[in-house]
């Protein structure tokens, strides 16, 4: 498997965000939209104003970088959890199990045992692909995708069924209480302390992958899984067992800080796929978890501004998944051509799965 | 006597449900035959959908809204194609992201041609063509021979597409592109024109079966119409041992356990309605864990070729 490599990160992801805004005004003019007019709202939406970036941007950043975290994690180890969106939601429902249920903690206690129970959530969904394959042998990347599909339906059964609110009206369960809500980070504004969580998660993890030794296990496995073992001495199934929890845990996290600081309760449709999204997110990023705050901060803001893009020029908010999928393929097509036609940028570059194979 | 005719109409629902995921499975061996895993498979299904339901719009015909169909999945898997294998992406991440775009796409064309509330669209539907005789069989005639033509036109494109895979000089080369690229290459093989072919030919079959679910049955196109059928596909390919006959098969299968909700129902088995959508997946899910250690892929499945190099 190939990805985006460390060295030029930046690079690529510079190259690639200009086609994406390229072929994404392409797209809108073909559709008889007005792209500068479309642009101008969406940066009007995001990032125009106190309320637009405090309470929609930075607030819609939240999960997104942390389950790009959680993809960037298991894509360094050479896993392939497209599962981020059902781990997600495991979190989200556990979370609010706690919530609902933790009556009587002080505060600080059961906020912690709301976000510890979220994480253990998501791994708990990780863990059935992720036995799946070291036990049988079944690759992951299905698995997880038929994991997320269980998942929505299931937090759909929920909110429908045993846990519906008591007036049984809306599809959605009774709000947790007040001593299990993370508190806002500024006055006013609809951002919250998950903002902090997920910048302090972004440093801890750029330094646990850069400078521990366990990091260093993962990036071995990622790069050689066989050259890991012969010349590392490490067990590749297990780093990569442990890399996979990690990530679904990192995934459940972001439904449960999602609850507990934004949503209070769980409802149908909990998440616009941000899991999906999460992916574009740690590509762009390079897998690096420092530029997954980053890019995630930039589709926190494509999607808040999606709405005012709708209301000011018409154009649909499903479009902006179209958008994240032209920014996948770009940093994959930038990356390829530089690695492939363009020697002078080839230094540097480190050794791959395929060439270690091969 | 209820209780046969509540089988009969399951068995016919596992049929109608089986179908698309049938027509998209089969594609999708052909390609997996050639070394190529193609997750936008889902992205295919959603574009054949709604380029079948302009299409028949545009025609005022059911018929030529499936050809119209085809292209669209055909034109998501040329994407795909050119990518995956003409730049030589990972091809687990590219098809992540065809399927995003697929989805992100038609939802922004069906928002802007139709409106963001969308009144429930009318197309013109595939009618049930009855054959005769063949229809009259007790208990599973009706079900399978009572069924639009996109079925007919599965029930055909199962053992063709083994005829060609197995029985042909072009099958053979494909197969061999999917087990040893090079060796193929050295034998003359065009590799990677045989891969890009092979994933047209899976993405204009999915886009018959997005067609199939817009026209056949629905009458209508929503927006994430395919619901994770791409997935299941793919799923399905593996449990059909990439044989595109027991891929079929396999596939009626799982028309089947999403089939059951309607026969459980008439049992008066009242299991709530989301928990019957888990069902396929769940399924799939406990049949791939029993099954893949007895099938083997092809060698170089998700492999790009030419090899990289620094």
């Amino acid at each position: 498997m190939r990805l985006p490599e460390q060295t030029h990160a930046g690079l690529v992801a510079a190259a690639a965000l200009a086609v994406t805004a390229v072929l994404a005004g392409v797209s809108l003019k073909l559709g008889g939209f007005d792209p500068f007019q479309a642009g101008a709202a969406m940066v009007r939406g995001s990032l125009g104003g106190r309320s637009a970036l405090l309470s929609v941007t930075l607030v819609r950043s939240v999960p997104l970088i942390l389950t790009g975290l959680a993809v960037a994690l298991a894509f360094r180890a050479g896993v392939w959890n497209i599962g981020a969106e059902g781990q997600l939601y495991a979190g989200a429902v556990a979370a609010v199990w706690v919530g609902l249920e933790g009556g009587g903690l002080p505060a600080p206690i059961l906020i912690v045992a709301v976000l510890l129970a979220a994480g253990v959530g998501g791994a708990a969904w990780a863990l059935v692909p992720a036995l799946m394959r070291f036990r049988m042998g079944v690759g992951e990347v299905i698995t997880t995708i038929l994991m997320n599909f269980v998942a929505i339906y299931l937090a759909a059964w929920l909110v429908h069924g045993p846990l519906q609110e008591s007036r049984g009206v809306f599809p959605q369960t009774e709000q947790i209480v007040g001593a299990a809500r993370l508190p806002p980070l500024v006055e006013g504004a609809r951002l919250h302390w998950g903002f902090v969580l997920a910048v302090v998660l972004a440093v801890v993890l750029w330094a646990f992958v850069r400078w521990t030794v366990p990091g260093f296990r993962i990036r071995a496995v990622g790069a050689s899984p066989e050259a890991a073992r012969i010349a590392g001495r490490i067990n590749p199934d297990k780093v990569a067992l442990r890399a996979f929890l990690v990530s679904g845990a990192l995934a459940g996290l972001a439904g449960g800080v999602e609850v507990a600081g934004v949503t209070f309760a769980l409802y149908e449709g909990l998440s616009p796929g941000w899991g999906y999204t999460a992916i574009a997110v740690a590509l762009l990023a390079g897998l690096n978890p420092l530029g997954v705050l980053f890019t995630g901060f930039l589709f926190g803001a494509l999607q808040g501004g999606a709405g005012a893009m709708q209301r000011e020029a018409g154009i649909p908010s499903a479009w902006v998944g179209a958008v994240e999928a032209l920014a996948i393929l770009s940093v994959l097509a930038v990356d390829q051509i530089r690695r492939r036609r363009i020697p002078i940028l080839r230094a540097g570059t480190v050794v791959t799965q395929e060439q270690a194979d091969d | 006597m209820i209780e046969l005719a509540a089988l009969a109409t399951f068995l016919e629902a596992s049929v109608r449900l089986g179908v698309p995921l049938g027509l998209a499975a089969i594609g999708e061996t052909v390609t997996e035959r050639s070394g190529v895993i193609n997750i936008g498979l889902e992205g295919s299904i959603i574009a054949g959908a709604l380029a079948g339901a302009l299409g028949a719009l545009a025609f005022g015909s059911a018929g030529a809204g499936v050809v119209v169909g085809a292209g669209g999945g055909l034109v998501v898997a040329l994407v795909f194609a050119v990518f995956a294998v003409g730049l030589g992406t990972d091809q687990i991440i590219t098809g992540t992201a065809v399927t995003l775009g697929g989805l992100g796409f038609t939802g922004a064309v069906y928002q802007a041609r139709f409106g963001v509330t969308g009144t429930a669209l009318s197309l013109p539907t595939l009618p049930v063509m009855e054959i005769p005789l063949l229809s009259r069989i007790p208990l599973v005639g009706h079900a399978l021979f009572a069924q639009a033509p996109t079925a007919y036109f599965a029930y055909l494109a199962a053992p063709a597409a083994w005829y060609f895979l197995f029985r042909t000089e072009w099958g053979l080369e494909l197969r061999a592109v999917g087990e040893e690229p090079s060796a193929a290459a050295a034998a003359g093989v065009r590799v990677r024109w045989t891969r890009i072919w092979a994933a047209l030919f899976g993405g204009a079959m999915a886009g018959v079966a997005g067609a199939h679910l817009a026209l056949a049955h629905a009458g209508t196109f929503s927006e994430n119409m395919s619901a994770g059928r791409g997935f299941i596909a793919i799923a399905v390919v593996v449990l059909g041992r990439w044989n595109p006959v027991l891929v079929f098969l396999a596939a009626l299968f799982f028309g089947a356990a999403s089939a059951a909700q309607f026969f459980l129902q008439t049992l008066g088995l009242d299991l709530p309605y989301q928990l019957f959508l888990t069902l396929p997946y769940l399924l799939t899910l406990a049949a791939l864990a029993g099954w893949v250690g007895k099938s083997r892929a092809p060698a170089a499945l998700a492999r790009p070729w030419p090899p990289a190099e620094g």
